[in-house]
């Protein structure tokens, strides 16, 4: 029992801060320029392609840097001559361009990379146990990751609250006629944001490219669970998406580790329900079959009862 | 009649002399993933198919008829697949071909049925290469319907025969996709151990969500510490690969016992892990024979790359079943070759090959594999592939069938 709990505690953590990697970067772009960017996930799964391609040609390290940074040029990119454009015609139409690009970005890795998953193994440098509790061992890329993902928090934070920058930043998303008037340019501001949301984005591609499958797939895979990271901790708080990934992380793994139904705690209570009721085939399912509902569960149940999230300033 | 009418009229009967002789063809239609998640898997299929098809056109074809095949996108969505179907139905298609998934194959051939009994005379046969849910050959069989993929109890008995003897396994976790086929699997792992080795205790038994797990360590955690020493899995795609690659990670001990070892990734991932671990059953591998085939060989000339690796051994008997049933009816009408195709018996390189008249259901031979070093022919160019532990003669695969069929008069 013990094993289990410190196993799966571990497991969760180590969920949990993949989550917050893969949603920092939308939850900066988010609070800092009001874009809900849906093609995120895309530009993950991008960085995931070119960590692979550079990390053939020039080895993993190399690749660690070179590939987020090539996501972020295409981040500015995006901004400085697609996002800029879309702008004044509202979220509406961000939302949208956004959507299509998701599907560009796709089709583009389809066309380049092909369907089916590109051998993007763990490179053998990180690929080692880093230590071993209870007979199973961790493997060391999981370490360097949950390392990725915590710096990236201290980064995001100290960056926007401690330095001039971040007030620039901040001050830019609502008043940017004032930032502006004061001399800051504004423009640069939102493509600098950008450019850093999609470069964390590529950070995480290039860890999370091989600790998922890197085929076409993945952006579906992991773009609505990034969502759900974003809502429940609070459109657009950092320390918010921290605690909803852990919290999610947790929750997600210790359900598969529980086998019992809603059935089992209603006999438990003394409440029978018959087996040909209609209610019995929905009430014998075992917790851990329905784990990976729990946090679209908890996003909808979070939405009714506290639409601005764990620690959101504003509702979605 | 002026000149420009008599031009139309000229050119209207010249595209019907253009499409006469196409609509004479017989059309074929296959309903699988072709984009999204299962795409991978399904344009593999799609290029099996149509590299038999057109090998047989290059013969003459069947019947001084020659075969086209038409592909639709059902994103192994049953819904889908009906509208798809309905599409095909209107171009023409008087054959179905689907694999890839069994919710799709229990949509499909239910409206096969129901349109066969409304449309006499243009009826449809559905040819499934590849959705093993044992209810398509036992409750839910038709006289449409012919499959050439073993099912999965046969699958389970070949994989529980091998298991009976190897005494070493004593503790069997059972790991499935929740949806009809995973919890086929499930029922027949538990019947069959408790028959062959009442011993082996099954320390677990459990669904997961089809193709929407992302990290399977907590899977593997609960399978270590339930003491497993094997696992058996009838996981497929993703599920499959992002399975082991979690076993892997975390050091865990077992053997793999699946349906879907063979699946496209699954040996890269694992790797050197795999080695006397990794388990499958399948009516076919690159060294069932001492030499590759030959139109394996061709297939991969014409289809290089590690995604195009050749894994559709089914779709070669099904094609060449088809063609000697077309020739035996004499007619590539539907009803006349589904009524040739049944009690067929043909040899193959690989030994005697039937297609059971009373549930539609193809024996073939079957092979329990394992991953193993230094064979002829490997996998995925890791240097790794599979070597046969047993191999199960297609009458000895034979499972009893409840299935009671209505044949046309």
């Amino acid at each position: 029992m013990l094993e289990l709990v410190t196993v799966s505690l571990l497991n969760g953590v180590v969920y949990g801060l993949l989550l917050f990697m893969l949603s920092s970067g939308l939850t900066l772009i988010f609070s800092m320029m009001g874009v809900l960017n849906f093609a995120h996930a895309a530009v993950f799964m991008l960085g995931a392609y070119l960590s692979f391609q550079f990390g053939r040609w020039v080895g993993f390290w190399p690749a660690l840097v070179i590939a987020p940074l090539a996501c972020a040029l295409v981040g500015a990119a995006i901004e400085r001559y697609g996002l800029r454009r879309v702008h004044p015609n509202g979220h509406v139409a961000e939302i949208l361009f956004t959507f299509g690009l998701a599907y560009v970005i796709e089709e583009v890795v389809t066309m380049m990379w092909g369907r089916n998953a590109v051998a993007n193994n763990v490179p053998a440098v990180i690929d080692f146990p880093l230590f071993t509790i209870f007979g199973s061992t961790f493997p060391a890329y999981k370490g360097l990751m949950m390392a990725i993902s915590i710096a990236m928090f201290v980064f995001l934070y100290v960056a926007l609250k401690k330095t001039r920058i971040g007030l620039v930043i901040q001050a830019a998303l609502t008043h940017p006629k004032m930032v502006s008037a004061l001399g800051h340019d504004v423009p640069g501001v939102f493509v600098l944001v950008f450019a850093v949301g999609s470069g964390l984005a590529g950070l995480a591609g290039v860890i999370g490219g091989f600790m998922l499958l890197t085929q076409p797939t993945l952006a579906h895979a992991i773009g609505p669970i990034v969502f759900v990271v974003v809502v429940v901790g609070g459109l657009g708080s950092l320390s918010g998406a921290l605690i909803a990934s852990m919290l999610i992380g947790i929750l997600q793994t210790f359900a598969v580790a529980v086998d019992y139904s809603l059935l089992d705690l209603l006999r438990a209570l003394g409440v029978a329900v018959s087996r040909t009721s209609l209610l019995h085939e929905a009430l014998a399912v075992k917790l851990a079959t329905a784990a990976p509902i729990v946090p679209y569960l908890l996003l909808v149940l979070m939405l009714i009862v506290r639409p601005r999230g764990l620690l959101g300033t504003r509702d979605v | 009649m002026s000149g420009s009418t008599r031009y139309v009229v000229g050119l209207g009967v010249t595209i019907a002399c253009l499409a006469g002789p196409a609509s004479a063809d017989v059309k074929i239609a296959f309903i699988d993933p072709l984009s999204g998640g299962g795409a991978a898997t399904g344009i593999l299929a799609q290029k099996t198919h149509q590299f038999y098809i057109d090998a047989i056109n290059a013969g003459g074809g069947l019947n001084g008829e020659k075969l086209e095949l038409l592909s639709f996108d059902n994103k192994v969505n049953p819904q889908e697949s009906l509208i798809q179907l309905k599409r095909a139905l209107d171009d023409g298609a008087r054959y179905v071909v689907q694999g890839n998934g069994s919710s799709v194959a229990l949509a499909i051939t239910d409206a096969v049925l129901k349109y066969n009994e409304r449309n006499p005379g243009k009826e449809v046969v559905f040819l499934n290469y590849a959705a093993v849910d044992p209810a398509l050959t036992n409750e839910k069989c038709n006289f449409w319907h012919f499959r050439f993929d073993a099912d999965a109890d046969m699958k389970m008995a070949a994989m529980t025969d091998v298991i009976a003897k190897d005494k070493k396994i004593r503790k069997v976790y059972l790991i499935n996709q929740d949806y009809s086929f995973g919890k086929a699997v499930a029922v027949a792992a538990n019947k069959m151990l408790k028959e062959k080795r009442p011993d082996i205790q099954v320390v677990g038994d459990e669904l997961h969500p089809l193709q929407k797990v992302n990290d399977f360590s907590p899977y593997v955690a609960k399978i270590k510490a339930a003491g497993a020493d094997t696992v058996i899995t009838g996981n497929w795609s993703n599920d499959m690969v992002l399975l082991i690659k979690a076993g892997k990670d975390a050091g865990l001990k077992v053997e793999w016992e699946t349906y879907y070892g063979g699946s496209p990734g699954a040996v890269t991932a694992i790797g050197e892990a795999g080695v006397d671990a990794l388990k499958q059953v399948s009516e076919w591998h690159r060294n069932a024979t001492p030499e590759l085939d030959a139109t394996v060989a061709a297939f991969t000339r014409k289809y290089p790359g590690k995604e195009n690796e050749y894994t559709y051994w089914r779709a070669k008997t099904m094609w060449e079943m088809f063609a000697a049933a077309a020739k035996k009816a004499g007619s590539n009408d539907p009803v006349k070759v589904a009524r040739a195709l049944e009690g067929m018996k043909m040899q193959t390189s690989l030994g005697d090959v039937e297609m059971r008249a009373d549930n539609h259901q193809v024996l073939q031979p079957l092979f329990v594999s394992t991953l193993a070093r230094g064979v002829k022919y490997d996998s995925e160019d890791s240097g790794l592939g599979w070597k046969t532990d047993a191999k199960v003669d297609a009458k000895a695969t034979a499972l009893p069938t409840t299935c009671k069929m209505e044949r046309p008069k």
